[in-house]
């Protein structure tokens, strides 16, 4: 297995009471796999991928393992997890808008893996950093290479934001929530643009998001996690079809189809 | 490009509006320039003589005219009291004045840069705690009273500076390292300011996303700190540092009297006892134009370091 995470804890002792953000989660992924977690806002889903990628503050205790190609990636020093981190793993964040440096070009940060892993000449970073942006969907890359990104729209934004994330082809890529803060139109575009990313470079995707749906368009397994536990998981179809937990049920339910909003349906 | 040229209006009116002001004060204060040019003793025909030969017998608005006038073909006028082209007294006291003004602002930004980033590097840490308590006393302090703790420190207690102002002609190093210990006194508020500025300004930006980001490319936190953050911290700073200069200009001038540095500061004081009205006028351009300039420069730094305001 190339993803083993193992009995994974997080809990904030700064909080009064302590906040255990994540209790004792358990799943493991293969190489090129795409899986799905899903769950409300506050089920831990997020910090669970913050903890693969040692990304959570100061103030959180981590526990459990993550293995990652055989390594523990909780155990080893910063240094160690400092290489794996936009390399191995990469991580696209929910907010477009705020994840990139206002200030910086837009090339130059799909570029910043690159000067941070690689001796890489300026040039060969930047053709590596338009192919990237090509494979992410970016139109006219030479032109986004160039953009502020006040100057891009917020799904340009998140598709500069999964170029960056893919300029070192790493193994594993985690899109967390990455749609939730576009349209519908965008966001099934985006969907598309990781599928394709899965399917040509055989990149293993994370996909965290409170939506089944999304989900379910991307993703062949899914794990559903409530209050820092993983619920209920299987095939997505399986969990689709015919869910264990009422709060399976109630996440599907949740999710206003096109015959509820027509007024057709059921309440939910 | 408008915005550009909309500011240097701006900035015309502004150095007009001041001039202005500056000249129709002098009518306000009582006495005129003839009292401290012919004496207690002069004759009421003397005194009349001089004051249609100075232009002092026109009305205001006609004597600003021609004052503007002149001044725009770079005629300065003459100091009544030194009977000496206005520019050539005074260039030598601006050079004097820059001199301090300048070194100072070297020094806050060489000192306060990297301590205000090392003070948020490790917030609560040590040298964190130390910058805090030091900015604290020194800003609380009025620069003249520093002025003297400095002359008390390395005059008299460690003896590494001796009291006697050398100008330029006698050697660059020899002014610039007697102008350091003035400098210092000037700097020490502001270069405090700063540090806790740009620390905050530091920290309010490690909270902010894209620092996530940047972590989660492998960036090593120093990295992180100079790649990433720096620049938009700078943003407030840059702002902050460039309209301090006329705060810097306006403590070197009190600190020069204390140090016996022969610049605006004397100049300007006795020529207001004086009425040198030519010599007053000068300085007071002087004054405005490193105001209305400074805030035209962060104006511009502003505009060229964020990207979100610079296309405006």
């Amino acid at each position: 297995m190339m993803l083993e995470v193992e009995n994974l804890s997080v809990v904030f002792r700064d909080r009064r009471p302590p906040l255990t953000a994540v209790d004792g989660v358990s799943f493991q992924m293969g190489e090129g796999e795409l899986l799905g977690l899903a769950g409300e806002s506050g089920s831990g889903k997020s910090r669970t991928a913050h903890a693969i990628l040692g990304l959570l503050p100061a103030a959180a205790e981590v526990s459990g393992g993550v293995r990652f190609q055989g390594r523990d990636l909780l155990t080893m020093s910063s240094v160690e997890r400092r290489q794996v981190q936009g390399k191995d793993i990469s991580i696209v964040f929910q907010e477009p808008m705020t994840s990139l440096n206002p200030t910086m070009r837009v090339g130059r940060q799909v570029e910043d893996a690159l000067r941070v892993h690689t001796k890489m000449a300026a040039p060969e970073r930047k053709t590596r950093a338009l192919e990237a942006m090509e494979l992410a969907g970016l139109p006219d890359p030479e032109r986004v290479y160039r953009a502020w990104p006040h100057e891009l729209s917020g799904g340009m934004r998140q598709r500069a934001m999964i170029a960056s994330a893919l300029v070192l082809r790493p193994r594993l890529l985690i899109a967390d929530e990455p749609t939730t803060a576009l349209d519908v139109t965008v966001q099934a575009k985006i969907l598309d643009t990781l599928r394709e990313i899965n399917r040509k470079e055989g990149t293993a995707i994370l996909l965290i998001s409170h939506d089944l749906l999304v989900i379910r368009n991307l993703c062949t397994r899914v794990a559903v996690m409530k209050d820092g536990r993983i619920v209920e998981s299987g095939p997505v179809d399986q969990v689709f079809q015919s869910p264990r937990e009422d709060y399976t049920k109630l996440l599907i339910a949740s999710r206003p189809t096109r015959k509820k909003l027509q007024g057709g349906g059921s309440h939910g | 490009m408008t915005a550009f040229f909309k500011r240097l209006a701006l900035l015309l009116v502004t150095m007009l509006l001041v001039t202005a002001l500056a000249f129709a004060a002098f009518t306000v204060i009582p006495a005129d320039p003839t009292a401290s040019i012919l004496g207690m003793n002069a004759t009421e025909e003397q005194i009349a003589a001089l004051r249609a030969k100075l232009g002092l017998d026109l009305p205001l608005w006609q004597r600003y005219t021609t004052w503007l006038t002149d001044f725009v073909r770079g005629n300065f006028g003459t100091s009544y009291r030194f009977s000496m082209p206005v520019e050539d007294l005074l260039r030598p006291r601006v050079e004097a004045t820059l001199a301090l003004t300048g070194l100072s602002f070297l020094l806050i930004v060489a000192v306060s840069l990297p301590l205000g980033l090392l003070a948020a590097h490790k917030e609560d840490g040590l040298l964190d705690r130390l910058v805090t308590v030091c900015g604290q006393v020194t800003m609380s302090i009025p620069n003249f009273i520093l002025g003297i703790g400095v002359i008390w420190l390395f005059a008299l207690i460690l003896g590494v500076f001796q009291q006697k102002y050398v100008p330029p002609e006698d050697g660059l190093w020899a002014h610039i390292r007697y102008l350091l210990f003035p400098a210092l006194a000037v700097a020490l508020p502001k270069t405090a300011m700063t540090v806790r500025l740009l620390r905050g300004s530091v920290l309010g930006e490690l909270r902010q996303d894209y620092v996530r980001t940047a972590y989660s490319k492998g960036n090593a936190p120093r990295a992180v700190l100079v790649f990433h953050v720096l620049r938009n911290a700078m943003i407030p700073v840059v702002t902050f540092l460039a309209m301090t200069i006329p705060d810097i200009m306006a403590a070197s001038i009190v600190i020069e009297q204390l140090f016996g540095i022969p610049g605006l500061g004397q100049m300007l004081i006795s020529s207001i006892g004086n009425r040198d009205y030519p010599v007053v006028q000068a300085i007071v351009v002087i004054a405005a134009f490193v105001v209305v300039a400074c805030s035209f420069l962060a104006d511009l730094l502003y505009r060229l370091m964020d990207p979100r305001i610079g296309g405006r």
